[in-house]
């Protein structure tokens, strides 16, 4: 048997999904900046993928940048905004536990002469909304937030903090890192006061290698890649339609049945931190039910390299990532988040993060479990002194 | 421009009656080398040299650097080869040498002219003269020196006349082939690549052992034995990869045996199941990476107790090396990126805080009679489940 458990790093595509990549790769394949019949062609692809996602985030399809990744889209973000509104101030918030396709840029934006404030964040990785507040000042131009923290699955109180963003001045913007939000919930940035917000295809089922960065028509962003023009000079190089056709597919499957895949989703988490409370010495770091995200799980097992434990688990076909890459190890840096969760060294080098989608099943989780409960004992009993 | 490469090589011209053995592998060596440059190569041997000719479209640097791989070449000279059409024809000929090879002309320079081919009508001195006075006329720039001079323009007259000044140095050594077969303790580190290097340069073909420890080290660790393996290859040409699951013995060690003595005791086991497939694939010697004193395990009584277990010869040659002398070859054959790669190897994960460091071999023994009930069966297990993959 196999359990794949690391959809947070990445997930299978869809047949559907396949299907629409491979239709425009194979038969219209043409070139939307081309001014012949296959451009066109092309160019009702973009456009269908367009509508479909900003129908989504009941948003404004020219709204709408595609790009290469989230990684690109923060970046974008940023650096775009960043330097489209120096004159305003030179002053960024973001969080401590933001993914590196958020620190870095951030660190860049640094040495080029910006201050940042990254905000700690409580045990559950929460930030406090008064820390927001406190943080706020007169240079203020942009804060980013991650919707879902990738390691642990807490939830960010991202509507209440773009609503304080917005009251102290109007013309702060907002970014928020959506990468493990988008399709697990829904999420409308009109009305939540989120100014910009980047998404990656691959973590819903679609092809690695596109994603797309919203983007209020109200704000001013400056382009980091120039080139044709294209995305009205906003985002150059040749549009990549197939995984354009790919995400737009991946995100209409992932709304369609959204709460029924919810419902899934949160029971696979019940029925995962139940199983690990049962076991000895396990800690679920992972808030319960959906007060977090409902498709990660996040575990300390105390006694066991997460690294060994891993591949122990890999052994039986069952695939997972370690939280935290191992801090005895000092060639290998330690995963920041859980760091900032203050955890004590010991849970920090055991810490595994089970990722679940709507195609994870029960049988799945139980077969983990399973393995689980063989290999702690064992594992345990080798560990290093 | 250069259709022909001139091979020199050094010590196998002094081996007697065995020299076409030499010269034979040194042939075979080259031919295997220049398999993956793109081009049509002929390499031959005339008359105690060998040539590479190139016979199409080539590129000479990464001709270069994969004759730079082969053992026993001592020096890669790009030649002009030409007919002899008398001594005035050579003097433009030489002429044209310059003229290609160099963009400037008013270095320091001397003619050395060897007639190998003794029917030649003028000799050596002459040419060396004539050829001198020449070439000062066509680069009035240009001036004689003839101790230490800046252009040494090598005339070697044989059948045909060939012509360089320049002389690549190559790796030195062995033609790889000529002096047996050993197996290398590959691990994932940067001592164990060098050790199969300096062996393999006297000579020796390579197979190479690796124990990995699931779920202790990775698929990844693996995966980097085996780059390791391929970069060594293009030295040592094919290695057998001999993969040993050694989880089970390392556990039954752990359960039984003292943990201060868990390495000694685990590196015992690995030099007699190396040593087995050694003896399998008529390997003769085992290779270590180890070095006096580097770590616990290599300590002289270290040594002295994981060398008990062994029957054919163990050879060490780092084992006068400090560590970033090693480093300095490692980065020299391109090892040391891939070596430093943070994967955990199965020497390291339940290395003791305090290991022992001078371990009184009849205490190791006594230990290991704990083993007794299990351990035989556990390493032909391992021998039996052992995967072989043949690198290069």
């Amino acid at each position: 048997m196999e359990a794949y458990l690391d959809n947070s790093a990445t997930t299978r595509c869809t047949q559907r999904v396949r299907d629409a990549v491979v239709q425009v790769m194979m038969e219209d394949y043409g070139n939307p900046s081309s001014k012949h019949m296959k451009g066109v062609e092309a160019e009702r692809y973009l456009k269908d993928a367009r509508e479909t996602v900003a129908r989504t985030l009941k948003v404004n399809e020219k709204e709408i940048y595609f790009t290469s990744g989230a990684t690109e889209s923060n970046n974008w973000a940023l650096i775009g905004a960043a330097r489209a509104n120096r004159r305003a101030g030179m002053h960024l918030i973001t969080t401590a536990v933001e993914h590196p396709a958020v620190l870095m840029p951030m660190q860049y934006l640094e040495e080029q002469g910006f201050r940042v404030t990254y905000l700690p964040v409580d045990s559950k990785g929460h930030i406090s909304l008064q820390d927001l507040e406190q943080a706020l000042c007169e240079d203020t131009i942009l804060v980013s937030m991650m919707y879902v923290n990738n390691e642990v699955g807490t939830v960010e109180p991202i509507e209440e903090a773009a609503r304080i963003v917005k009251k102290y001045n109007p013309d702060i913007l907002f970014h928020t890192d959506a990468v493990q939000a988008y399709g697990k919930m829904r999420i409308y940035p009109k009305r939540a006061g989120i100014d910009m917000l980047s998404v990656s295809a691959h973590k819903i089922h679609g092809p690695k290698g596109i994603g797309f960065l919203y983007v209020n028509e109200k704000v001013k962003i400056h382009p980091l890649i120039l080139g044709g023009g294209q995305q009205k000079g906003m985002r150059s190089g040749t549009d990549n339609v197939p995984g354009a056709a790919g995400l737009a597919q991946a995100a209409r499957e992932a709304y369609e049945r959204l709460e029924e895949s919810r419902e899934h989703l949160l029971d696979l988490k019940k029925r995962m931190t139940d199983g690990l409370e049962q076991m000895d010495s396990v800690a679920v770091l992972s808030e319960k039910g959906d007060s977090s995200a409902p498709h990660i799980v996040s575990a300390s097992f105390p006694g066991v390299r997460s690294e060994v434990l891993l591949h122990a688990l890999e052994d039986r076909g069952i695939y997972v990532s370690a939280g935290s890459a191992c801090s005895s190890n000092k060639k290998l840096p330690v995963s920041a988040v859980l760091k900032e969760l203050h955890l004590s060294p010991e849970l920090l080098d055991s810490t595994l993060r089970f990722s679940f989608s709507r195609y994870t099943t029960a049988e799945e989780i139980d077969y983990c479990l399973q393995a689980l409960r063989e290999l702690l004992p064992v594992l345990r009993r080798y560990a290093r002194h | 421009m250069f259709k022909t490469l001139l091979i020199k090589y050094g010590e196998i011209a002094i081996k007697g009656k065995n020299r076409h053995l030499f010269e034979d592998a040194l042939v075979r060596q080259i031919v295997h080398a220049l398999k993956p440059v793109e081009g049509d190569f002929y390499v031959h041997k005339s008359q105690g040299r060998i040539y590479v000719d190139c016979q199409s479209a080539y590129d000479f640097e990464e001709t270069v650097e994969a004759l730079q791989c082969v053992f026993g070449i001592v020096g890669i000279c790009p030649v002009m080869k030409v007919e002899d059409r008398g001594l005035e024809e050579l003097g433009n000929d030489a002429i044209e040498f310059l003229q290609n090879v160099y963009d400037i002309h008013d270095q320091s320079f001397k003619v050395v002219t060897r007639r190998a081919r003794k029917s030649y009508p003028i000799e050596s001195m002459e040419v060396n003269c004539e050829l001198g006075g020449r070439i000062l006329e066509a680069f009035p720039e240009m001036s004689v020196n003839v101790h230490n001079p800046q252009i040494t323009l090598h005339v070697e007259i044989r059948e045909m006349i060939y012509i360089y000044s320049k002389i690549i140095p190559g790796p030195g050594g062995m033609p790889v082939g000529t002096n047996g077969k050993a197996m290398l303790l590959l691990s994932g580190g940067i001592d164990s690549p060098v050790a199969g290097y300096m062996i393999c340069k006297r000579g020796v073909k390579l197979d190479a052992t690796y124990f990995h420890a699931p779920p202790y080290t990775s698929e990844r660790a693996k995966q980097k034995v085996v780059d390791l393996a391929k970069q060594v290859a293009k030295y040592s040409g094919p290695i057998d990869l001999h993969i040993v699951n050694f989880t089970d013995i390392q556990l039954y060690i752990y359960d039984k045996c003292p943990h201060d003595e868990l390495t000694i005791i685990m590196r015992r086991y690995m030099m007699k199941i190396a040593e087995h497939f050694a003896k399998e694939s008529g390997s003769l010697a085992l290779i270590t990476g180890e070095s006096i004193g580097q770590v616990a395990s290599q300590t002289m009584q270290s040594l002295a107790a994981t060398n008990e277990v062994c029957t054919i010869p163990v050879f060490r040659p780092l084992i006068g090396f400090d560590k970033q002398e090693i480093v300095d070859v490692a980065e020299k054959i391109g090892t040391y990126e891939t070596s430093i790669l943070p994967y955990e190897d199965c020497c390291t994960i339940f290395v003791a805080k305090h290991p022992v460091t001078k371990p009184n071999l009849n205490a190791i023994k006594r230990s290991e009679q704990k083993l007794n009930e299990k351990i035989e069966e556990l390493v032909t297990e391992a021998i039996r489940t052992t995967e072989t993959v043949r690198i290069g």
